[in-house]
């Protein structure tokens, strides 16, 4: 053994393999423990309500929530350099907004989707764009992008927009059956596909590895020569365009656009991701703790919904106690590892 | 040494900023396997060129030649291109990554042949960092494991092992040992040597001048901004070293005089210290303090800037926390977790950087002068405006602080009354030891001499003072007892009877004492 072996406390190398399986373990529990979570609900929830225990109320969390899900995707990006994004909602709602009207006036749905996702990552990249190069935080610059989305919901239309059309209108309808009488729909296989697109992103591509370097340190990542500036830009393109997404799954869902739309659905995908395990402050995360997170947020609403007597505010009260719980719970986990 | 063309060659660097001008005509080369060290006191334009190198700041003027060809950096991923590579003092990597991917960032082995631009291959990513970490001896080290989980020390090798990995031509170590201890330092000389014999040109920067005599072959000695000139280590004394790190050869200090004599007599030794501190110490800071100061004693702290004067100033004052040693006032062992606990003990510290630590410009002279006193009676009691009217009045005249006008904005005061107010106000809460961190620093000579009166005054009348300058000149005329300090550490201990700068300055270069 070299003279440097001695840098090492724990002298042999099982020692270290052993502590370093510990760390790993320990980089992972915040998100397992959100899983624990959600498995206990269930089960609570079971035993509570007979017709709770059942494959299709699960897969109906998925379903109910797909535009949730595909929002987390985008803002677990944001949320791990570091940043955060504040338009999201705002930007589901104009989606829908300029879908519905565009559709009214018979524009084909294909024109009308490519046109949406590109007005929502714009938006993003804009916004990217404001954050980087004038160095502005980024919660002040997505909120002014929040306000002009909304804004811009307003100026198309004060009222309601029904969707017609027959594309979205089938789809709103179509079921994909799975074996022993359960379905799914459409937008359910949509945003997993991009679930798994994402995961494969940050792990398994150097602009994912950038990502995750520009939340452990910004300033580390610079030095390191990697590209700051482009990834940060990006990340917020790629949330932009999620929001576009979900703003069309959301059309699916509604059928219909609505300036007050997707109120607040910002925070929810925030505190989705915080849930699911992935710092505020980035670098720590993982995508398909976002996924469980929103899976959590959608079974306090399952058990609001079986128990009839409590009002739906309750729902809030809950997530905003779990929030809590487990930014808590995160500041004792780093405080270990440290 | 052969003089054969430079890895890299700097000419006429001038770099700017608001007010400052941090480099100005700098010539600086780098040749093929040797180690050479950037010397100069802080401030001096250490960093400023090795940002300069590194792509971080754009140079106003000046040409960078790496291998023989012209470059001009915007950003640190053009310099790394260019095969420069730095490991910075505060370990520049991603503590909540692995140490493979620390190695690998941006470089990862991708699939799809040579130019695949697919996804990464972590296969690959592990087996070229095991080879990368062999190479440096960190076998033991996990290529899985979280670079937080490692010491600093580790850490700073693993950010080298990427440098390795880029096969950089040219390494740039910036304070690399501040914060590692003899051994850990040991083995960072070893990989240094090995990388330099196998042809890796080294910069080495670090204010422990013991350490850049042991590794480094030759030296370029910068000072406010500007090139000394460039030496060979062997050639070059430590005491030669110091004078062109400080601008003053030695029969000019020599020369200058010991100023006016001291009013009055040195405290009595037998008596009680006010505080003392025994191995006082802090991890990446000082070690091993040991320094008493009597009641009515002047203790003045001489060494290089960076030598660690500041920061046992700032043990004493509770400003960093101590994890050796302890500090006893009056003879009993405490704790001064905090600035306000030194308060409550009755220690005083006006700080090196008025303007940043001290005072509070949009307030008035009266307001920064009560802050203290009133911060050590607490918020609830305040202290009455008559009081306040009478403890202003009393020290802008003992100070002659000018304008003599309490509702004057600090901000518009001159430099050298704003330090008379920063002195007051820790004068008013009449403390038992007074710590003075350059105060001198940019005020004018009128000022200077009345400062210094000052604290003869005030030691006479029985206060400690730990006196802080980088003029030793001015460290010799007010301090009975000198410590002298050099890489973190105290060095000696003299009695101020008619010692020489000379004198000092030669403990500090390792001469005869």
């Amino acid at each position: 053994m070299s003279a440097l072996s001695t840098l090492a406390k724990p002298s042999t190398r099982k020692a270290t393999q052993a502590r370093t399986r510990l760390r790993a373990s320990a980089r992972y529990a915040p998100t397992l423990a959100t899983v624990g979570l959600f498995l206990a609900m269930f089960a609570v929830g079971s035993g509570l309500y007979p017709s709770f225990l059942s494959g299709q109320v699960f897969l109906n969390l998925f379903i109910d929530n797909t535009f949730l899900i595909v929002l987390a995707v985008g803002m677990t990006f944001v949320i791990l350099t570091g940043g955060i994004d504040l338009s999201v909602g705002a930007v589901v709602a104009l989606s829908m907004m300029v879908a519905a009207t565009l559709l009214q006036q018979g524009w084909n749905p294909a024109a009308v989707i490519v046109l949406v996702l590109v007005i929502g990552s714009g938006l993003g990249f804009l916004m990217g764009l404001v954050i980087q190069y004038f160095d502005i935080q980024p919660f002040i610059v997505t909120l002014a992008g929040m306000f002009l989305a909304r804004g811009l919901c307003y100026v198309i239309s004060l009222e309601s927009i029904p969707v017609t059309e027959g594309f979205f209108t089938g789809m709103a309808q179509a079921q994909i059956p799975l074996p022993g009488e359960l379905f799914i729909s459409p937008g359910v296989v949509l945003a997993l596909l991009i679930v798994a697109a994402a995961f494969f992103v940050l792990h398994h591509t150097r602009f994912g590895r950038t990502v995750y370097a520009i939340g452990g340190n910004e300033h580390s990542a610079m030095l390191m020569g990697l590209p700051v500036k482009g990834t940060k830009i990006l990340v917020y393109a790629l949330s932009g365009l999620c929001s576009a997404i979900a703003g069309i799954l959301f059309s699916f869902y509604s059928l219909s656009g609505y300036s007050l739309a997707a109120q607040g659905m910002e925070l929810d995908a925030i505190a989705a991701v915080v849930i699911g395990g992935t710092l505020l402050t980035g670098g720590t995360g993982y995508v398909l703790g976002s996924v469980v997170g929103v899976l959590v947020l959608g079974i306090v609403q399952t058990f609001i919904a079986y128990d009839g007597t409590l009002s739906s505010w309750w729902t809030k009260i809950v997530i905003g106690g779990l929030l809590l719980v487990f930014i808590l719970l995160q500041r004792l986990f780093a405080r270990k590892t440290a | 040494m052969n003089e054969i063309v430079p890895v890299v060659e700097m000419t006429g660097i001038a770099i700017g900023f608001p007010g400052v001008k941090a480099l100005d005509g700098v010539d600086f080369r780098l040749f093929q396997g040797e180690v050479h060290a950037l010397m100069g006191e802080n401030g001096a334009g250490k960093s400023t060129l090795i940002k300069a190198l590194t792509g971080v700041y754009t140079i106003d003027s000046g040409t960078i030649t790496v291998l023989g060809e012209r470059k001009s950096f915007t950003t640190p991923a053009e310099s790394q291109a260019a095969g420069i590579s730095t490991v910075y003092q505060e370990v520049n990597l991603c503590p909540n990554l692995t140490v493979e991917e620390n190695i690998m960032l941006g470089r990862e082995p991708r699939r799809g042949g040579k130019t695949g631009r697919g996804s990464i291959d972590w296969k690959a990513v592990r087996s070229r960092t095991r080879e990368v970490l062999a190479g440096l001896h960190l076998d033991h080290v996990e290529p899985n494991s979280l670079l937080a989980s490692h010491s600093i020390a580790v850490q700073q090798l693993i950010a080298i092992a990427r440098s390795v990995e880029i096969n950089a031509k040219v390494l740039i170590l910036d304070e690399p040992t501040s914060s590692l201890d003899a051994e850990e330092v040991a083995q960072l000389f070893r990989v240094i040597r090995e990388l330099r014999d196998k042809g890796v040109a080294i910069l080495f920067v670090s204010h422990f001048l013991e350490q850049v005599y042991e590794i480094s072959d030759r030296m370029t000695v910068l000072r406010n901004g500007k090139l000394v000139g460039e030496y060979m280590t062997r050639e070059l004394s430590r005491m030669s070293l110091i004078s062109k790190m400080i601008g003053k050869d030695m029969e000019a200090l020599a020369e200058l005089d010991n100023g006016p004599a001291k009013e009055r007599t040195a405290a009595d030794a037998s008596a009680m210290p006010f505080i003392e501190a025994v191995g006082l110490g802090r991890k990446g800071s000082v070690s091993g303090i040991d320094l008493a100061i009597n009641p009515g004693e002047v203790v003045g702290l001489a060494g290089l800037l960076g030598a660690g004067r500041t920061e046992i100033a700032r043990l004493f004052f509770g400003a960093d926390k101590a994890d050796e040693g302890h500090l006893k006032v009056k003879g009993i062992q405490e704790k001064i977790r905090s600035p306000r606990t030194a308060i409550d003990k009755r220690i005083a510290f006006c700080s090196e950087d008025r303007k940043q630590e001290g005072l509070i410009g949009d307030l008035s002279v009266r307001d920064n002068l009560i802050l203290a006193m009133q911060a050590s009676k607490g918020w609830m009691r305040r202290v009455p405006r008559r009081v306040q009217d009478e403890l202003v009045t009393e020290y802008i005249e003992a100070l002659d602080i000018r304008p003599a006008n309490p509702d004057a904005l600090i901000k518009n005061l001159s430099g050298g009354n704003q330090q008379k107010v920063l002195l007051a106000r820790w004068l008013v809460t009449e403390p038992g030891l007074l710590i003075l961190d350059e105060p001198t620093r940019g005020i004018d000579i009128g000022a200077k001499t009345q400062i210094q009166k000052l604290v003869n005054q005030l030691a006479a009348k029985g206060m400690s003072i730990l006196f802080i300058s980088s003029e030793l000149e001015e460290v010799l005329r007010v301090s009975d007892r000198i410590a002298i300090i050099k890489d973190r550490e105290k060095l000696a201990e003299i009695h101020n009877n008619g010692v020489s700068v000379e004198d000092v300055m030669s403990v500090i270069a390792g001469g005869t004492q």
